[in-house]
């Protein structure tokens, strides 16, 4: 059953995978990944990795349903109106995926893995979160700083101007300026 | 289900994913190929360590995995945005000024 | 742990019939106040769910041009299958259908579905009120999913568990609501942001046309006006069983308090519903992410700290 399930998943994944490359809808390649991100994530459910199956499947969901919206604000043309080919280099690239493919898929074959050590514990989730909070609390440490850099940087790149610029050297104005006026104001 | 199957099918979303990143012209797409090598790494993880040693410390490694995916695109996002606005074009080969 | 079974998945009809159930009283108890206001007779406003299903039935489909059809029937079968999920996870009395130990973030993640299907609905149909309505979604997603997440933080953390018949069994003493009202007050505003419902349905709102709602008709608008209502019937459900105690009360089995108390805040929620202006994305951002957010932050400090100082 397990095995059943695990094949229905796999195939899923790669299948949406390889879709998010080749449909010619942007909404439909957003979502074809976050398909293959579920069912990686409900792979997880598999290995009783309860907590991060889901925690993965939500993340997954929130970054796409976000990546859909970059998708159709940036890419400048609506390939599902206009079909063309938005690659380059694609025989090279084409080769170097089936390369590592084979490097990967060799690796997985041959090496030969060691035997399974020591048994899972019985609350996954009770054990990851004692980790973080314990003797891996250094993880936990340095990865908040990280996510707050990430924010900040984000932020930084991203803003075109600081509220000093929308709202006056004083903070005064209630309503900031409209960057690029349009109608009747431009 | 073993763990030479577990590693083929990541080793297969991780190359899909690197195909994509290689080929893809706009950076978004560019984007969701990265996202879909981190998803065969994430399979990866979680197999070797159910496989191999199933103790907390793998757990911790896949929960930083996944947040290098969330470091990603929030700065991918950023940085495509900043791209857009300053040049009014999210295309790879038009940011190439680091490659000189 | 808990006195709470998993029953067998031959239930699972029974639950459905269930919610569907309470969520029809919902709407008929919504349509009977839509209809004492405007002054019609009050037998038309209570039968509005049985005839506006007959009526939605009956209706034939109408497809708009280039539609994207299989994007729009993920997103329009999507939500009532979200419902159902998650209300398979809260426990009646001793009974739950699937008795998870990360209960909590099921219905986290579940909630989240929620985000990709409405803008699914609304780019599905091809219209542009529809994706203006499913563009207005996520953005007011973005203000309330954070304060959400950590206002579901805190019964997890002070009942040291994740699973939702832990949650229930910690209330056994004092109900979450009486020492967590921040964290319950961000949970019911959240509640009727992911059912986009009440003041915070200007994703289908009059006036862009109905927004992701605007093309959909015959069987298609059946399933999302139902996907919203057993939303938040559900929502109601959960948050009964992480703030209002679940089953506990006496002499009736609990199950029926479950029920009770549900039925009692879906009530309260379409009474309120009348009262309330409609909060537009826009407007409500700042609030969510500088007021809401904190101050739920602050709620869950508070539980952190009191948990520390009982153990």
């Amino acid at each position: 059953m397990a095995d059943l399930v695990f094949w229905v998943l796999s195939g899923v994944a790669v299948a949406s995978g390889v879709a998010v490359f080749s449909v010619d809808s942007m909404a439909r390649a957003t979502y074809a990944l976050a398909a293959s991100f579920v069912a990686v994530g409900l792979a997880l459910l598999l290995f009783d990795l309860q907590f991060l199956g889901v925690i993965t499947v939500l993340m997954m969901i929130m970054e796409m349903a976000i990546m859909a919206i970059y998708m159709i604000m940036f890419m400048g043309m609506n390939p599902a109106l206009m079909p063309m080919s938005m690659v380059h280099d694609k025989r090279w690239a084409m080769a170097a995926a089936a390369g590592t493919f084979v490097v990967l898929a060799a690796g997985a074959v041959l090496v030969p893995w060691p035997d399974r050590a020591g048994d899972p514990a019985d609350d996954l989730t009770a054990a990851v979160g004692e980790a973080i909070m314990g003797d891996k609390m250094l993880v936990m440490l340095t990865v908040s700083p990280v996510l707050f850099a990430t924010i900040v940087a984000a932020l930084v790149l991203a803003l075109p101007s600081g509220r000093y610029a929308r709202l006056g050297d004083h903070l005064g104005r209630r309503t900031a300026p409209a960057r690029d006026p349009e109608g009747a104001g431009r | 289900m073993t763990l030479e199957t577990v590693l083929l099918v990541a080793a297969a979303l991780f190359c899909v994913g690197l195909y994509g990143a290689i080929s893809q012209q706009v950076v978004v797409m560019v984007m969701m190929g990265l996202e879909l090598m981190i998803n065969g790494v994430i399979l990866a993880a979680a197999g070797f360590w159910w496989f191999l040693t199933p103790v907390p410390d793998g757990q911790v490694l896949l929960l930083v995995v996944i947040t290098a995916m969330t470091v990603e695109m929030a700065m991918g996002f950023g940085v495509a945005t900043l791209l857009h606005r300053s040049r009014e074009s999210d295309m790879t080969d038009m940011a190439t000024d680091l490659s000189r | 742990m808990t006195g709470v079974a998993e029953i067998s998945a031959a239930w699972a009809p029974a639950g459905a019939a269930v919610l569907l159930g309470v969520a029809a009283a919902a709407a008929a108890l919504d349509g009977a106040l839509a209809a004492r206001a405007d002054g019609r007779p009050l037998r038309a406003g209570v039968g509005l769910p049985v005839a506006e299903t007959a009526r939605l039935f009956r209706q034939r489909r109408r497809n708009t041009v280039s539609a994207d059809v299989l994007l729009r029937w993920i997103g329009v079968g999507g939500l009532l299958v979200v419902a159902l999920l998650k209300a398979a996870v809260v426990p009646l009395g001793g009974a739950v259908l699937a008795d998870l130990p990360t209960g909590l973030v099921w219905f986290n993640a579940l909630d989240v579905t929620v985000w990709a299907l409405v803008w699914l609905v609304g780019w599905g149909q091809n219209s542009a009120h529809a994706l203006v309505g499913g563009y207005r979604f996520l953005a007011q997603a973005l203000a309330y999913e954070l304060p959400l997440m950590f206002a579901l933080t805190a019964p997890a953390v002070a009942a040291a568990s994740l699973r939702p018949a832990d949650i229930v069994a910690a209330q056994a003493d004092l109900w979450f609501v009486l020492w967590m009202p921040v964290a319950f007050a961000v949970y019911c505003l959240a509640l009727v942001g992911f059912s986009v419902w009440g003041p915070l349905e200007t994703p289908v709102g009059a006036d862009v046309a109905g927004g992701v709602l605007a093309d959909l008709s015959g069987i298609d608008r059946w399933l999302v006006l139902v996907g919203r209502w057993t939303l938040l019937t559900a929502g109601a459900a959960f948050g009964v069983t992480l703030f209002l105690g679940g089953g506990a009360g006496p002499l009736l089995p609990g199950w029926t308090w479950v029920l009770l108390k549900t039925a009692v805040l879906l009530a309260a929620l379409v009474a309120l519903r009348r009262r309330l202006p409609a909060l537009r994305p826009e407007r409500i951002q700042a609030a969510a992410w500088l007021g809401a957010l904190p101050l739920v932050l602050l709620q869950v400090l508070v539980v952190s700290v009191v948990v520390v100082g009982r153990s």
